[in-house]
């Protein structure tokens, strides 16, 4: 065997492990590519998934919608555990993350159990164990949302909403204005409030309505919130025993709508 | 070499039992554990609750899927100490009998994706479109990534596995649709394509069983005569020759993170070839077996 043999053998196996790192470069790049775009498309549907539909209410405990998306395993433990059929596991076509647990309060309201069995064996923490009374659950907030038809508001005496709710006079109260149709007679308009509501779905799965006109929704649709800045004069008056603006600001009084260019005064 | 039967001759010399017995039992055991799971929302009897993600045993011991407990971490959120125990006791237990051997003892996708390699193998299909084997690990890759980036556990929209315990306790919805997509990629397009070159969840135990005492081992190998049945069976079959054919360095045993502890070859082999075997020292180097397709 001659040194030149030698050296062509050599020669011939750098060239091979040459294509044979070209070959896995080019795989490596493929493969990161197609990784990459996967997780492109994948990322595209579950940022889709944090903006779930109003009708979709969480179990009690649950830890705030971002929080609770990085943490329920969708194990369905808390589904098993409620003995009112109350929670159910999303499937890919409802309109929440897959796997999830959920409830349509129309459908099946939650019942409130004293002692939270959804709760009790959860063993990711979604649904938090901080959560100790059930009245201080916040799954939703009901909202009286159609006012043309809920009976109540035209005068006649419904108030089943009222008196299913489980914080009866907390959470909803009646609160009576006049009648402006009839004159003579009284109006018994619900009213929520959100310090107590606790979104258990009760009052919307009662309204007689076919559809209902009071509906329970997650909070972060039904709540506004105040500029950070914004304080009200009389809260603060009331809190420092000083006027935030020491001097009386004198506004012009006028009607709402067009009295601008119509003139209307008071 | 089109359509195949190759347990025939196994039948013909170790009778019908022997030839298909860790099938049988494997299946068995797939149908039993989600047989329990089922017993609680059908029967009543709840013996354990939740499903693959994360169940409760007799309403005492926690088991929860370690990947998605991972992902939960890797998304920020302290998961609550049932949880993370879990997680440990399922790890321990694939850390003991082979990573993998979730995915031929437990997988309920396991039992779709054989039945497409049998149907394939039936049918003479002989359409593979080569995958790397290795694309399983980049899929874990990008499982684990997209939690730290999104804070969404991305994984558990799409996990099969979980999938099918889900639908089939709560409610499946259009994830039959996903179901049958890998069903129908394993039969036409790649030869054991999800299990084999995909699943990042296999990639996974294949990864926590890495110093498992439990392996298969090809312990008579001399009496082989290479009638390539346990190619035919094997999910993983790259990793055949490597145990099959003496080499220097390689064992007898099938020392790989991918080999499935499924013990069909066990069953397929007329000469008796392969047998379990539990081995408390490490005697040969885990190798990743680079794909002969
Ligand atoms: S509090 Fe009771 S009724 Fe409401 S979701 Fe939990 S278990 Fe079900
Ligand atoms: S028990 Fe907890 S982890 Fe399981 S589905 Fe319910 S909220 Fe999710
Ligand atoms: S959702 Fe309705 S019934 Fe339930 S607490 Fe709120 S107001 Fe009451
Ligand atoms: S590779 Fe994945 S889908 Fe296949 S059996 Fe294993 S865990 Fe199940």
């Amino acid at each position: 065997m001659s040194a030149g043999d030698k050296s062509n053998r050599d020669k011939g196996k750098t060239a091979g492990r040459n294509v044979s790192r070209r070959r896995f470069l080019t795989e490596t790049a493929q493969a990161a590519c197609a990784v990459g775009l996967l997780g492109l498309g994948l990322t595209f549907v579950a940022e889709k998934s944090r903006v779930h539909a109003a009708q979709v209410l969480r179990p009690p405990g649950a830890l705030p919608e971002d929080d609770f998306l990085a943490s329920c395993l969708r194990c369905g433990i808390c589904v098993n555990d409620c003995p009112y059929n109350t929670l159910k596991l999303a499937t890919p076509e409802d309109p929440v993350a897959t796997g999830t647990p959920w409830f349509n309060a129309r459908e099946i309201p939650c019942e409130m159990c004293d002692d939270i069995p959804c709760i009790s064996h959860c063993p990711s923490g979604a649904l938090s164990p901080e959560l100790k009374d059930i009245d201080d659950a916040r799954m939703g907030l009901a909202v009286l949302i159609d006012r043309e038809n809920c009976l109540n508001l035209q005068g006649l005496r419904c108030d089943v909403c009222y008196r299913v709710c489980p914080l009866i006079d907390e959470a909803i109260t009646l609160q009576r204005t006049r009648n402006t149709r009839t004159q003579v007679h009284a109006v018994f308009e619900p009213v929520v409030h959100s310090d107590a509501c606790t979104g258990c779905g009760k009052c919307e799965q009662a309204c007689v309505l076919d559809v209902a006109a009071i509906k329970v929704f997650p909070r972060e649709l039904a709540q506004g919130e105040l500029g950070k800045h914004y304080r009200f004069g009389w809260q603060e008056e009331e809190r420092t025993g000083e006027k935030l603006v020491p001097w009386e600001n004198k506004m012009p009084a006028r009607m709402p709508g067009n009295s601008l260019n119509d003139g209307g005064d008071l | 070499m089109s359509k195949r039967r190759p347990a025939t001759e196994a039948v013909a010399v170790k009778g019908i039992w022997k030839a298909f017995r860790f099938l049988w039992l494997r299946r068995l055991m797939q149908l039993s554990i989600l047989g329990l799971f089922v017993a609680g929302p059908v029967l009543g009897v709840w013996l354990i609750s939740g499903n693959l993600s994360s169940s409760l045993i007799l309403g005492k011991v926690p088991m929860s899927d370690p990947l998605a407990v991972l992902q939960s971490l890797l998304a920020g959120h302290p998961v609550v100490a049932v949880g993370v125990i879990g997680a440990g006791l399922v790890i321990a237990l694939y850390a003991l009998t082979g990573g993998r051997s979730f995915c031929s003892w437990v997988c309920p996708v396991n039992m779709i994706t054989d039945l497409a390699a049998w149907l394939r193998r039936r049918l003479g299909i002989r359409t593979n479109h080569r995958l790397p084997r290795k694309a399983r690990y980049w899929l874990l890759a990008l499982v684990l990534a997209l939690p730290v980036v999104t804070e969404i556990l991305i994984w558990e929209f799409i996990n099969p596995i979980s999938l099918v315990y889900r639908g089939l306790l709560f409610g499946l919805g259009a994830g039959w649709y996903l179901l049958a997509a890998i069903f129908l990629f394993d039969l036409l397009v790649t030869s054991r394509g999800w299990c084999g070159h995909l699943c990042p969840l296999g990639a996974f135990y294949g990864l926590a069983g890495k110093y498992s005492p439990l392996i298969m081992s090809a312990a008579r190998r001399e009496k082989c005569d290479d009638c390539m049945d346990c190619y035919a069976v094997c999910p993983e079959p790259q990793i055949l020759p490597m145990a099959l054919k003496p080499k220097k360095g390689f064992g007898p045993v099938l020392k790989t993170l991918d080999c499935t502890r499924c013990g069909r070859c066990l069953d397929v082999c007329a000469k008796d070839v392969f047998e379990y075997q539990v081995q408390l020292k490490n005697q040969h180097p885990l190798i990743p077996v680079k794909a002969v397709e």
